[in-house]
């Protein structure tokens, strides 16, 4: 098989987000491109392509890992979870979003599923995680609009509800009188 | 950024992939982890005609803890390295360094192998495996399996003693027989999870007055290669290595070091941050070697 | 009526300045954004391109024979084509001899400028394609360093310009002469703020199909661009009605730099050429050399003159800011800060020469604070400075010279009202908050134990409401005098509510701000009102989010909207129950009797006599249930004075930093360990974004102070093109801040609210530079130039070996 330039395609068959996917692509494609180009989940979003600022983050078999430094042919076989299969099954958001929405961790959303993935990954193995592992996990991933901060408050706050806690969302600014002063 | 066109075969075992390296070495390229080959094929730096897969070769995956060595798999991803409890008490530089190594999410498919092969100069592993003289193990079908010493294995930025139709299999690091032993790993990136403007690593091996037994430091960063200075540094062995020692060993080092300079870290800063790291990793080594000792008595 | 845009005082909230959950971040956290990247169109084509390796050359060929031939390959296109065919873009100060076409034309201007586009079936191909076209250079003279361009025997960047300066102009507002003349004290310093710039995650990204049946060029763009539509269709030579904008497209953060026209003219082209939809989507690497992205690159010359008690009398300011090969925007970037130009301090006369030049880099693009960061910087350094050379506290000498909060508003030397602000209010609140007096001894113990630490302090201004009163005072010949901003409320037959909104989101959760502000005057849940972007041909008047402008402009103007919708329901009510207004009140969307609360029109009924029912609508009010409210800038449509004073940006938000850090003296590693900001942006209309922005501003300050930096070589190459070495700061190296909020409501504006989408950037540079030269003092070094690298801190952290000791070079 190959498309009409003559570069062979393959045959790449995976598991996304819990259901059997498949697609042609170049030996070449990388993973981002396949789901966003192939799969059309574009969800994961490319912002350098070499594996600096990962926005581009998946699961690879609960992982995280940069899906623009993975070719989809190395992913055939395995399982991929972006961030369409965060949610919970019956689609509602998981404590994880609904932390970010809560904490506002997030401005113009596209570092958005890079951090919910290495955050996601960090809260399933470590549900009460420090301050430093919490920026430690987000480490590899750029954020240009949040300063990190409110991330940061979000995932503690992902973190308190899932381990029980009453869950109030951090307090981002020290204090916030609404009414004028005056 | 699209990589050049390239075709693609995911090899099933070692054999496989030297057979097929056998008749496409010289326009091939072994992949394992890719972390650090990806973005040298997005950017069009590399261009081989052949990519071949070993990431998924399980027999290239193995960690053994003997009494007197350790044997890693080259295509053991850092992952599995750092969190694993024998490597932690058996290897603890390993896990010293991979602390440094990128992030969570490169570490998940980085290789040991990989990083070793890729041969960059101020990486964190091969500057462990020449710090300890690790023997690598490379593979072909022409001449079967060579072991070659981490020390002659790295030739320059990018650049190692590895043939085109040559597999990196394993990776042996000797273990100290030596009671207290304590080992260090230290580096500065501008960022965490950079490469490092420089780093050193050392492991220090003290008898029961606290006197050096045994000594071995490896600077990172600082030349083509990861750089060897055991000999300089067993002027400590025989004496309990003081703060005037260290110290004077990390300025006769960095003293004859010719860093290279660019765009985030001049020569004489690479030198100067070489020396502050050499001071620190064997005072750190040695501390952890005297713990060892209060912990063995 | 009274005018909707009007401000109402003393005015109690019922969700404005709440913590409300935005309208914009559920999709998001679902992964289901809809960015320029994520449109996908049938039978796209895509984009990739040559660059040019050198700084200057002459394009003697080029020859797309190879590429052409290259299976899935559908054009190549190159910039003499592309000339004949288009407009140059628009230019910012009078300088016809600057014109910038998309694709370079005869003549490259800087290393990555784009010369040809090749068009394939995949990026990938496109690619493959573009190695394979053949140019042929002939390589030129260059220059590099803006002090050697401004000299007049430099090699010139632009032949047809009389020289390499844009623009340079002597600002005199004061007797400063005379003040300097006799004064107790002067001082003079020269800083350096490095090329940077905001760097989203997203690079550009422009999609464009042509419809030969509609004779419309639709185009999905990552864009926050002012005029963005009406400059796409001049340049390629269509009507403006012919260009359809989709403003629906989520932008993955611009904070100024999303002002991809050339990509845009250049998709445009292509698509309508080829009668295929096109795609340009940056790569990293395009992005970073070509992408014309880079920001301000200034050297100021600042002096002072003060008395004995640090009192400035006067100030001078000389701003030498390299804009690259290309003019568009950039020079007006050194216009805004004349709008704040003596900060937020009472300082009598002014002078300020500001003076762009071309060099043969990158060209820069509009950063967020527009030019007012690099500015707040320099002034800083030298309050500080002065603080020194006194002996007096830096805090002090801010104190003496802050204007008062009785002294609003008030008039500064260049022409602009600062419209309220409680400066030293803010400043109490934000050192309280940082315990300054356990900082200090916190400093010094780790001084006494040899560490080198240090305190920061800036109070900066951030002007916002985003006029555009620059490019008149920087162009005569343009008389640019409104900068105007619309919406459109409607409700529905159901009685939705939907609010219109003209131009695209970069992050600043706009569709809350406008869902929040129309629920209030319509006292109906914000969460219930849809937002929407209307697309260019559907939009009203908008100058799109710059400037620190939205929550000013399109939050009046939607309120504007609302309240005549509001006045409507009103109207209606009164006709049917046959009472004057004056019996009737409003509340929660419907209409009771005063003092009567069993007679009453629900919502539900007045908007069906709205839709449905003429006979009872009252004379001269429209059926149906909408309105629309096109508001000009508060302050706005003055020109300059011809000494040139004009009011720049009608609102001021105040901010002052207070930083801890220490630096590792044998690796220069900095450590920021206490950062708190306080705040004052008059009313927030949804805090959660004003702290968002905040901290991110913060951050981005931080990577301008510390690690970031657009270098080139002495050859003309640019040295940090990749995310490898173009060092944005992780989650590593920004540290946990806080923010202290304060409110001086605008008397100027519907809420008194304020802008802040620059907030926090603006003041942070200046602040982290003042605690990293505290932390040098004990050393009698200082730092002066940005971004303050590791190996600069290195170089200055042991006595004996710093710069000023050694005579040791500067590490640039």
């Amino acid at each position: 098989m190959s498309d009409r330039t003559g570069e062979r395609l393959h045959e790449v068959s995976l598991v996304v987000n819990g259901q059997a996917r498949s697609g042609a692509c170049t030996a070449r494609t990388s993973l981002v491109d396949f789901l966003r180009e192939t799969l059309r989940l574009t969800g994961t979003h490319v912002g350098c392509e070499h594996g600096i600022c990962g926005a581009c983050s998946v699961m690879l078999d609960d992982r995280p890992v940069r899906s623009c430094l993975m070719f989809a042919v190395q992913a055939a076989g395995h399982r991929i979870t972006t961030v369409e299969g965060l949610a919970n099954p019956d689609g509602s958001m998981s404590v994880l979003q609904d932390s970010f929405c809560e904490a506002h961790g997030l401005q113009c959303g596209y570092c958005t599923p890079g951090m919910l993935i290495a955050a996601q990954a960090l809260l399933d193995r470590n549900v009460q995680p420090t301050e430093f592992e919490i920026r430690d996990a987000i480490g590899g991933n750029l954020c240009r609009c949040t300063g990190y901060q409110q991330i940061v408050d979000a995932v503690r706050l992902a973190s308190a509800r899932l381990a029980g806690g009453a869950g109030q969302p951090a307090t981002a600014a020290d204090a916030s009188p609404a009414a004028p002063a005056a | 950024m699209k990589p050049a066109p390239f075709e693609y075969l995911r090899a099933d075992t070692l054999d496989d992939a030297c057979k097929f390296l056998a008749t496409h070495g010289a326009e091939a390229k072994l992949i394992a982890g890719g972390q650090s080959l990806v973005p040298m094929l997005a950017m069009r730096l590399l261009r081989p005609a052949w990519l071949i897969d070993i990431g998924e070769i399980a027999a290239l995956a193995r960690v053994v803890i003997d009494p007197d060595a350790i044997t890693i798999g080259a295509c053991a991803r850092q992952h599995v390295l750092a969190a694993h409890d024998g490597l932690a008490a058996a290897l603890p530089v390993l896990g010293q360094a991979l602390a440094w190594v990128g992030h969570e999410q490169t570490r998940n498919r980085g290789t040991l192998g990989g990083s070793l092969v890729h041969a960059d100069p101020s990486a964190e592993l091969p500057l462990v495996a020449v710090m300890l003289d690790a023997r690598l193990a490379l593979q072909s079908t022409a001449r079967g399996t060579r072991v070659l010493s981490a020390r002659e294995f790295f030739t320059g930025p990018m650049s190692t003693l590895m043939e085109p139709d040559e597999c990196l299999v394993e990776v042996r690091f000797e273990r100290w027989s030596a009671p207290c032993v304590g080992s260090a790993f230290d580096e500065v990136a501008i960022r965490h999870g950079d490469f490092a403007l420089a780093s050193a690593c050392a492991q220090v091996a003290i008898d029961a007055a606290g006197r050096c037994e045994r000594v071995a430091l490896a600077l990172g960063g600082v030349a083509g290669a990861p750089l060897d200075c055991s000999v300089q540094a067993a002027s400590l062995v025989g004496s309990v290595p003081d703060d005037g020692a260290v110290d004077a060993l990390a300025q006769a080092v960095a003293g004859g070091l010719e860093p290279p300079g660019d765009l985030h870290a001049s020569a004489e800063y690479r030198r100067s941050l070489a020396q502050t790291l050499c001071a620190r990793v064997l005072r750190a080594a040695c501390a952890r070697a005297r713990g060892a000792l209060t912990e063995a008595r | 009526m009274t005018d909707p845009g009007q401000p109402a005082a003393g005015q109690h909230f019922r969700y404005i300045g709440t913590h409300r959950r935005t309208r914009e971040d559920p999709r998001f956290v679902m992964g289901r954004g809809r960015y320029a990247a994520d449109v996908h169109l049938p039978g796209m084509k895509h984009v990739a391109l040559v660059a040019s390796p050198y700084p200057s050359a002459r394009i003697v060929s080029i020859d797309a024979r190879s590429a052409l031939a290259l299976p899935g390959v559908v054009a190549v296109l190159t910039g003499e084509e592309l000339a004949q065919h288009t407009d140059f873009l628009y230019v910012g100060v009078d300088a016809p001899g600057v014109k910038r076409y998309p694709l370079a034309v005869d003549v490259v201007r800087y290393a990555g400028e784009w010369v040809a586009a090749v068009v394939a079936d995949s990026r990938a191909l496109a690619e493959d394609a573009a190695e394979l076209v053949d140019v042929v250079y002939e390589s030129l003279p260059f220059v590099i360093d803006p002090e050697v361009a401004v000299r007049a025997d430099a090699p010139s960047v632009h032949a047809a310009h009389p020289s390499n300066v844009l623009y340079r102009r002597k600002f005199v507002w004061g007797e400063v002469d005379k003040s300097f003349a006799q004064a107790a004290h002067q001082l003079e310093c020269r800083v350096r703020w490095g090329r940077s710039s905001t760097v989203p995650i997203e690079t550009f990204a422009v999609l464009a199909q042509w419809s030969a049946g509609t004779e419309i060029l639709d185009i999905w763009a990552s864009i926050q661009m002012p005029k963005y539509p009406d400059q796409t269709a001049r340049a390629l030579r269509l009507p403006g009605n012919a260009v359809r904008v989709h403003f629906d497209v989520d932008v993955g953060g611009s904070y100024g730099v999303k002002r991809g026209i050339k990509h845009t003219v250049l998709a445009g082209y292509l698509a309508r050429k080829l009668g295929v939809p096109v795609r340009l989507i940056e790569d990293r690497l395009e992005n970073m050399r070509g992408g014309d992205m880079q920001g301000p690159d200034r050297i100021f010359d600042v002096a002072l003159a003060f008395d004995d008690r640090g009192v400035v009398q006067a100030m001078r300011i000389r701003a030498l800011d390299d804009v690259g090969a290309y003019a568009g925007r950039s020079p007006l970037q050194l216009g805004k800060p004349v709008g704040a130009i003596c900060g937020p301090y009472r300082i009598r006369h002014v002078e300020y020469e500001p003076c762009s030049v071309m060099t043969n880099k990158t060209p820069q693009e509009a950063v967020r604070g527009f030019g007012q960061a690099p500015t707040n910087y320099a002034i800083e350094t030298a309050m500080d400075r002065m603080a020194r050379q006194l002996g007096i506290d830096r805090i002090e000498v801010r104190r003496r010279n802050l204007i008062g909060r009785d002294e609003f508003p008030y008039l500064i030397p260049s022409g602009t009202h600062y419209d309220s602000g409680d400066y030293e209010a803010v400043l109490d609140k934000a050192l309280a908050q940082a315990g300054h007096e356990e900082l200090v001894r916190r400093r010094d113990a780790a001084r006494a134990q040899g560490r080198l630490a240090g305190i920061g302090i800036a109070t900066c201004l951030e002007p916002s409401g985003g006029n555009s009163s620059f490019e008149v005072l920087f162009n005569p010949k343009n008389e640019t005098t409104t900068w105007m901003e619309a919406s459109l409320v409607r409700v529905d037959l159901s009685g939705s509510i939907t609010a219109v909104m003209n131009t695209s989101s970069s992050g600043q959760g706009h569709e809350t701000l406008v869902s929040t502000v129309v629920g209030e005057v319509l006292e109906r849940e914000p969460s219930s009102i849809r937002v929407i972007h209307a697309d260019s041909l559907n939009a009203l008047p908008s100058n799109s989010p710059v400037g620190s402008r939205m929550a000013i402009m399109l939050g009046g103007a939607a309120a504007g909207a609302a309240r005549r919708i509001r006045a409507s329901l009103m109207a209606i009510a009164a006709h049917n129950l046959e009472l004057p207004l004056e019996a009737l009140e409003y509340v929660g969307g419907e209409v009771r009797v005063t003092g009567d609360p069993d007679r009453s029109m629900s919502w539900d009924q007045l908007v069906e006599i709205a839709h449905r029912k003429f006979h009872r609508m009252p004379a001269g009010l429209e059926p149906g249930l909408q309105a629309s409210f096109v508001w000009e800038v508060p302050t706005g449509g003055g020109l300059p004075t011809p000494d040139g004073r004009i009011q720049m940006y009608p609102c001021h938000s105040f901010e002052t930093h207070v930083v801890y850090l220490e630096i590792d003296r044998d690796t220069g590693k900095p450590q920021i360990h206490r950062y708190v900001c306080g705040h004052d942006c008059g009313v927030m209309i949804s805090p959660d974004i004003v702290h968002g922005m905040t901290f991110g501003g913060i951050a981005h300050g931080i990577g301008a102070a510390l690690y970031e930096k657009f270098a080139f070589s002495e050859e003309g190459q640019l040295l940090a093109g990749t995310f490898m070495d173009y060092l944005i700061p992780s989650a590593h190296e920004v540290p946990s801040m806080s923010i202290v909020d304060h409110c001086t409501p605008s008397p100027l504006t519907t809420f008194g609210q304020k802008g802040s989408g620059e907030a926090g950037y603006l003041g942070g540079p200046a602040a982290i530079a003042s605690a990293i030269n505290d932390a040098l003092a004990p050393l009698s070094e200082s730092i002066d130039e940005l971004p303050m690298t590791h190996e600069a801190l290195w170089l200055r952290s042991r006595p004996g070996r710093g710069p000023s000791a050694a005579g040791h070079p500067v590490p640039r």
